[in-house]
C-alpha cells in the first residue's frame, strides 16, 4: 500500500475522485428509499413470482449522491468549458428551459389522458410546430421522430410512401461521400440502396456527377447543408432543379440549420424534407448521448404522408389525430414525440425571438471564421472562402511531423478543451472540425485561438513524443481501445464470475 | 440577448480581423433569392415573459398528482426520489456530449456501463446497450437484430403486445424484405403463437406482462421458437414488474425490448422515454446501440470506452446494425440513479407494493356493478370490463376529476371489443383516498 492508498487500494488526488463501481459499494441491508412494507395479498401474479435474488447492490442515498457526483466530476460539459464538437452544436443550454419542462403541467401528464384535460400541452406542439413552419418555409411539421436520424428514417419513409402511392417505386437514395453515417443507415432501414455523390474541388456536391447519378430510380438527394465541411452549398438551386426534373425528392439533412436558422429558410432553397435537431439548432440539452428530438419539415407535396399523430386546432380546441384513414404512412414511435424537448425548445425559440435566432446564427458564423482567421497561417484549410458555423482542417500542416490529429484531439484535453471532432467528414485527410457556436465569447475564442497556435507550434517544434502521450492531465490516459474490442466487458460480474462471461 | 455574449464592438472588430466587412458577407454563398426573407415572428423576451407564457399553457393542463390516477398502458407513473434530479441536472451530465473522448467522459462512460448491467440483471440476460430511444423502438430494433442473427423474414407478433409498439414494428418492416405476421388483438388470452412458427420465422415478439396486464409463462413459447430456431423477443412496458415477476431471460427470452420510463423517469406526455436492451452474449455483435465497455488506460487504470462500434452507422454507414446515433443518455442515467436508490431490497419492495395497490383496487373494482375485472393475473394493470364503452365513462370520470384508466378503444379504435374495455393501474403513487374516489365515481357513472 503507497502513501494515502486507503485500505480499499483507491487513491484520491485532490479534487480527482477515484470512484469505484456501484456493485462494489454494496452491503446487504443498505438502501436509499424509504418505502412502507405493503401488506400481505394473495399474489396474482400467475404463480411466476421471482423467486431468486436480482444481484442489485444496496447503497443509501448519500452514498448515491456522492457517488454520481464524483462521476459527474470526470465529465467535460459545456457548463465548464468551450466544447468545439464540430458538427454536434455545443452550446449553452438555458436553465429555464429545465425549469419550465418540469412544470407539473408539463412533467406530469400522461399521454393517454382524455385530450379535454392536455389543452395547453397541445397547444404548446402546435405553437412549435408554428414557429418550426415559419423557420423553415415550409408547410407541415411532422414532430414525433425521437431524435435526428429518426427523422431521417421518417422522412425517407414519407418520401417513400408518396412515390409508392404515385406507382413509382424507386430503388436508390444519394448520398454525399461527406454525409454523415445515418444518411446512409437510415436510407439502407427504408428499403434502399445508397449511392454516394462525389465532391467537387471546392468542397461542394460535384454538380455535374449529381446530375449523372439522377435517374428515374432514385428516389431521394439527402444533402446537409451547409454541409459538413462547413460550406454553404452554392449550387443548391441547381441542385434541386435537377432532383426535381429526375422526379426525385431532395432531403435535407438538418443538423446544421443552427448556421442559417432566422436568415435561410430551406423552403426557398428547394428542399421537400427537412428533419430539424432540436437538440442542437434549438440547444435542447445533449446529456451525454440524449434524448434529442428530430422533428421534420416537409413540403406541400410530402405533407398528406406525414405519420401519425398530428394535432389539429379548432373552434373547440386542439384535437391530436392518432389513427389516419388517409394517406399517412404509420407511426414511428408510440405516443406522441419527446414532449420534454418540445417545452425546452419552444422556451429556448420564444427567448430568442426571430431577432436573437437570428443574431444566434450570424454570431455562430462570426465566430467560426474569427477561429479560422485565426489560425489560418498555421493550420491547412482544404477548401477556400468564408466557413459557415464551423471550420474544417485537414492535417497537411502535420506533415513529417509525427503528430497525429488524434494527438492534436487529445493535447487539446491537457490544454483545458475538448477536442473537435475529428476523423470527420471522410472527404478530408485528417480531419479537424472545429465548431465554437455562437454562445462564446471573443476572449473564449481568443484563449482557444491562442492554445491551438501553442499546441500547433509545439507539433511543428517536433515534439511528437510528448503528443504521443497525451493527455497527462485528464481522469485516465489512452485506452487501449483495440483490447477492449477484441474482448470486451460490457457489464459488472461478481468476482469469480468473469471466467464464464462474455466470448 | 442573454445568451449572446459578443458585444458590437466584439464583431466590428472580429469582422476586421476576418477582412471583411460585414457579417452579410459571411453569407456570400447563400442564393440571393433566398436571403433574409422577412418574417413575421416575434422578438426575444426575457425570462419573465417565457415563464408567465408557458406556465399559462402548463396550467391549462390536468396534472396527474393533482388528481386521482389510473392511467398505465404503457406508461406508468412512480414516484421519483428527489435527489435523481438533483444529480441528472448537474451540468456535467446535462451539458455534455455522446462520450467520444473517454479520457474525459468518464463519470458519463462509468454510469452507462452501470446502467448496462443494471438493465442486463433485471431482463435476466447478459448484456444491455446504452439505451434506445424508447420500449417502441427499442422493440423494433430488436425484430431487425433477430431478422439479422438468423438471415429470416418471418416476424410474429402477439396480439397482446401494445398496439402502438405493433404498429411502429409494422412501419419499420413496411419496406424491408419482411413478412409481418400479427394476429388480431388477444382480447381473451387465448392467442396460439407456437403454431405459427415456420423455418423462416426469424423470432416472435411478445408483451411481459402482456398489454391488457396478464402475467403468461414464456418458457413453451421460447421453447417453441428455439426448437425453430427462431429468437423469442420479449417485450416490457413497466420495468418496476421485473422485480416481482420471473425475469424474460431466465424463461428463454432471447431479446428483451423495455421500456425504462418507470424507473427514474416523469410523464411528460409520453417522451423523452428510456428504452431498454438487452440479449445474450452471443448476439452482441448484432446488437444495436452504443456499447460502453471496460478497458485499460496507459497507465493500466481501469475506465471505460465506447466499443465494438465497428456495429454503428457513422463506420458501418449502410451496412450498420442500426442507424441509431442519439439516444436517450440522461434518461438512461435518471434509470441508474433512482435503480441505484433502490437496490435489491428497494426494487422488489417497490414492485410488491405496486401489486399490493393493484390487487386491493381490482377487489374495489370488482365489486362495482356494471364492472368486472378480467384478468387472472397482473402485476400493477389490469383489464376491466364495463357495461358501456369505456371512453364515455373516462371522459365522465375526467369531468369529475378522476382519471380513471386508459379505454382499449383510444389504442384500437376500430375494433368493437374493445369499446368496454378500459386498462386500470395502480402503482405506489396511489392511495387509498384515491382508489375511494375512483370507485365511488365509477358506481356514479354506471349507476
Amino acid at each position: 500500500m503507497s502513501a494515502g492508498t486507503g485500505a480499499d487500494g483507491i487513491r484520491h488526488r485532490g479534487l480527482r475522485f477515484e470512484e469505484q463501481l456501484i456493485f462494489e459499494q454494496h452491503a446487504d441491508g443498505r438502501t436509499g428509499v424509504d418505502l412502507p412494507e405493503p401488506p400481505a395479498v394473495a399474489d396474482r401474479l400467475g404463480g411466476l413470482a421471482r423467486a431468486a435474488p436480482i444481484g442489485l447492490p444496496g447503497l443509501s442515498e448519500p452514498q448515491v449522491v456522492r457517488h454520481f457526483t464524483r462521476l459527474s466530476q470526470k465529465n467535460y460539459a459545456i457548463d465548464s468549458g468551450l466544447y468545439p464538437l464540430g458538427s454536434c452544436t455545443m452550446k449553452h443550454n438555458p436553465r429555464l428551459n429545465e425549469k419550465l419542462a418540469r412544470l407539473p403541467g408539463f412533467a406530469d401528464i400522461h399521454p393517454l389522458q382524455p385530450q379535454s384535460t392536455v389543452q395547453g400541452a397541445l397547444a404548446l406542439m402546435d405553437r412549435l410546430a408554428g414557429w418550426l413552419r415559419a423557420l423553415t418555409g415550409m408547410p407541415a411539421i411532422a414532430l414525433s421522430p425521437a431524435a435526428g436520424a429518426h427523422g431521417e428514417w421518417t422522412g425517407l419513409m414519407t418520401i417513400r410512401s408518396a412515390h409508392e402511392a404515385a406507382g413509382d417505386a424507386r430503388k436508390r437514395v444519394l448520398v454525399p461521400d461527406s454525409a454523415h453515417g445515418t444518411n446512409p443507415a437510415s436510407a439502407a432501414m427504408c428499403g434502399y440502396e445508397v449511392a454516394a455523390v462525389p465532391l467537387n474541388a471546392r468542397g461542394r456536391v460535384d454538380l455535374a456527377a449529381l446530375k449523372s447519378a439522377l435517374d428515374g430510380d432514385v428516389a431521394a438527394f439527402m444533402l446537409t447543408n451547409p454541409n459538413t465541411c462547413g460550406l454553404f452549398e452554392d449550387e443548391i438551386l441547381e441542385q434541386a432543379g435537377a432532383v426535381r426534373e429526375a422526379g426525385a425528392y431532395f432531403y435535407s439533412d438538418g443538423a446544421n440549420f443552427n448556421a442559417i436558422v432566422g436568415r435561410v429558410r430551406p423552403g426557398d432553397l428547394g428542399i421537400d424534407c427537412m428533419h430539424l435537431n432540436l437538440h442542437k439548432t434549438f440547444s435542447t440539452p445533449h446529456g451525454g448521448g440524449g434524448p434529442g428530438s428530430g422533428p421534420i419539415a416537409l413540403s406541400e407535396a410530402l405533407a398528406p404522408f406525414a405519420p401519425v399523430p398530428y394535432v389539429v386546432g379548432g373552434p373547440d380546441g386542439f384535437r391530436l389525430v392518432e389513427h389516419d384513414g388517409g394517406a399517412a404512412f404509420g407511426r414511428v414511435k408510440r405516443f406522441h414525440g419527446q414532449m420534454g424537448m418540445f417545452v425546452r425548445a419552444l422556451a429556448y425559440i420564444l427567448s430568442h425571438g426571430i431577432d436573437g435566432l437570428r443574431q444566434a446564427s450570424s454570431d455562430a458564423v462570426l465566430n467560426a471564421n474569427y477561429v479560422s482567421a485565426g489560425l489560418a497561417d498555421l493550420m491547412s484549410l482544404p477548401y477556400d472562402g468564408p466557413c459557415m458555423h464551423e471550420v474544417l482542417f485537414d492535417d497537411a500542416f502535420l506533415k513529417d511531423t509525427g503528430v497525429s490529429t488524434l494527438d492534436l484531439a487529445k493535447a487539446m484535453i491537457d490544454e483545458g478543451y475538448h477536442p473537435a471532432t475529428i476523423y470527420f467528414p471522410l472527404v478530408v485527410h485528417g480531419a479537424l472540425l472545429l465548431e465554437p457556436t455562437e454562445t462564446e465569447s471573443r476572449e473564449s475564442l481568443d484563449h482557444l485561438v491562442a492554445t491551438l497556435r501553442g499546441i500547433v507550434r509545439r507539433a511543428l517544434a517536433g515534439e511528437a513524443d510528448a503528443f504521443h502521450a497525451a493527455p497527462a492531465h485528464a481522469p485516465r490516459r489512452r485506452f487501449d481501445e483495440t483490447a477492449a474490442a477484441r474482448r470486451p466487458v460490457l457489464r459488472w460480474r461478481p468476482p469469480g464470475a468473469e471466467d464464464q462471461a462474455a466470448e | 440577448m442573454r445568451y449572446l455574449p459578443l458585444t458590437e464592438s466584439d464583431r466590428r472588430a472580429m469582422l476586421a480581423a476576418i477582412g471583411v466587412p460585414s457579417v452579410d458577407s459571411l453569407f456570400r454563398d447563400v442564393p440571393e433569392t433566398a436571403r433574409d426573407p422577412v418574417f413575421d415572428l416575434p422578438d426575444h423576451a426575457g425570462e419573465i415573459e417565457v415563464e408567465r407564457d408557458l406556465g399559462a399553457l402548463a396550467a391549462q393542463n390536468l396534472a396527474a398528482g393533482s388528481a386521482p390516477f389510473f392511467l398505465g398502458a404503457g406508461a406508468y407513473r412512480h414516484h421519483v426520489p428527489a435527489s435523481v434530479d438533483a444529480l441528472i441536472q448537474r451540468g456535467e451530465f446535462l451539458t455534455s456530449y455522446t462520450p467520444y473522448q473517454p479520457e474525459i467522459s468518464q463519470g458519463t462512460l462509468q454510469a452507462l456501463f452501470e446502467f448496462q448491467t443494471q438493465v442486463a440483471l433485471i431482463a435476466g440476460l447478459d448484456v444491455a446497450n446504452a439505451s434506445m430511444y424508447d420500449g417502441a423502438t427499442a422493440c423494433l430494433e430488436a425484430v431487425g437484430m433477430a431478422r439479422r442473427v438468423t438471415r429470416r423474414r418471418r416476424v410474429v407478433v402477439s396480439g397482446a403486445l401494445h398496439p402502438q409498439y405493433r404498429e411502429v414494428t409494422g412501419t419499420g418492416l413496411r419496406f424491408l424484405d419482411a413478412e409481418l405476421d400479427c394476429p388480431a388483438p388477444d382480447f381473451d388470452g387465448t392467442e396460439s403463437l407456437a403454431g405459427r412458427i415456420d423455418q423462416d420465422t426469424a423470432c416472435v415478439v411478445v408483451q411481459y406482462p402482456d398489454f391488457f396486464g396478464r402475467v403468461r409463462d414464456l418458457a413453451p413459447l421460447a421453447g417453441a421458437c428455439h426448437a425453430a430456431g427462431a429468437l423469442l423477443i420479449a417485450v416490457v412496458t413497466e420495468a418496476v414488474a421485473l422485480g416481482a415477476l420471473e425475469s424474460p431471460g431466465e424463461m428463454g427470452a432471447d431479446i428483451v425490448a423495455a421500456e425504462g420510463k418507470s424507473l427514474g423517469n416523469p410523464l411528460t406526455f409520453g417522451g423523452p422515454y428510456v428504452g431498454l436492451f438487452a440479449c445474450r452474449d452471443r448476439h452482441v455483435r448484432q446488437m444495436p446501440g452504443r456499447l460502453a465497455g471496460e478497458a485499460l488506460d496507459a497507465d493500466g487504470r481501469r475506465g471505460w470506452v465506447l466499443t465494438l462500434a465497428t456495429r454503428e452507422q457513422h463506420i458501418r454507414r449502410e451496412k450498420s446494425t442500426s442507424n441509431i446515433c442519439t439516444n436517450s443518455g440522461l434518461c438512461a442515467l435518471a434509470f441508474a440513479i433512482h435503480l441505484s436508490l433502490l437496490g435489491e431490497a428497494g426494487f422488489t419492495r417497490l414492485a410488491r407494493l405496486n401489486h399490493a395497490r393493484a390487487v386491493a383496487l381490482a377487489e374495489r373494482l370488482d365489486a362495482v356493478p356494471g364492472a368486472a375485472v378480467v384478468n387472472q393475473s397482473f402485476f400493477n394493470e389490469f383489464t376491466l370490463r364495463l357495461d358501456r364503452p369505456a371512453a364515455g365513462v373516462v371522459d365522465a370520470l375526467a369531468a369529475r376529476g378522476v382519471l380513471a384508466g386508459v379505454p382499449v378503444s383510444r389504442l384500437l379504435p376500430g375494433e368493437a371489443d374493445a369499446a368496454p374495455l378500459l386498462l386500470v393501474a395502480a402503482t405506489e403513487t396511489v392511495s387509498e383516498d384515491d382508489m375511494a374516489a375512483l370507485e365511488a365515481a365509477l358506481r356514479e357513472a354506471l349507476r
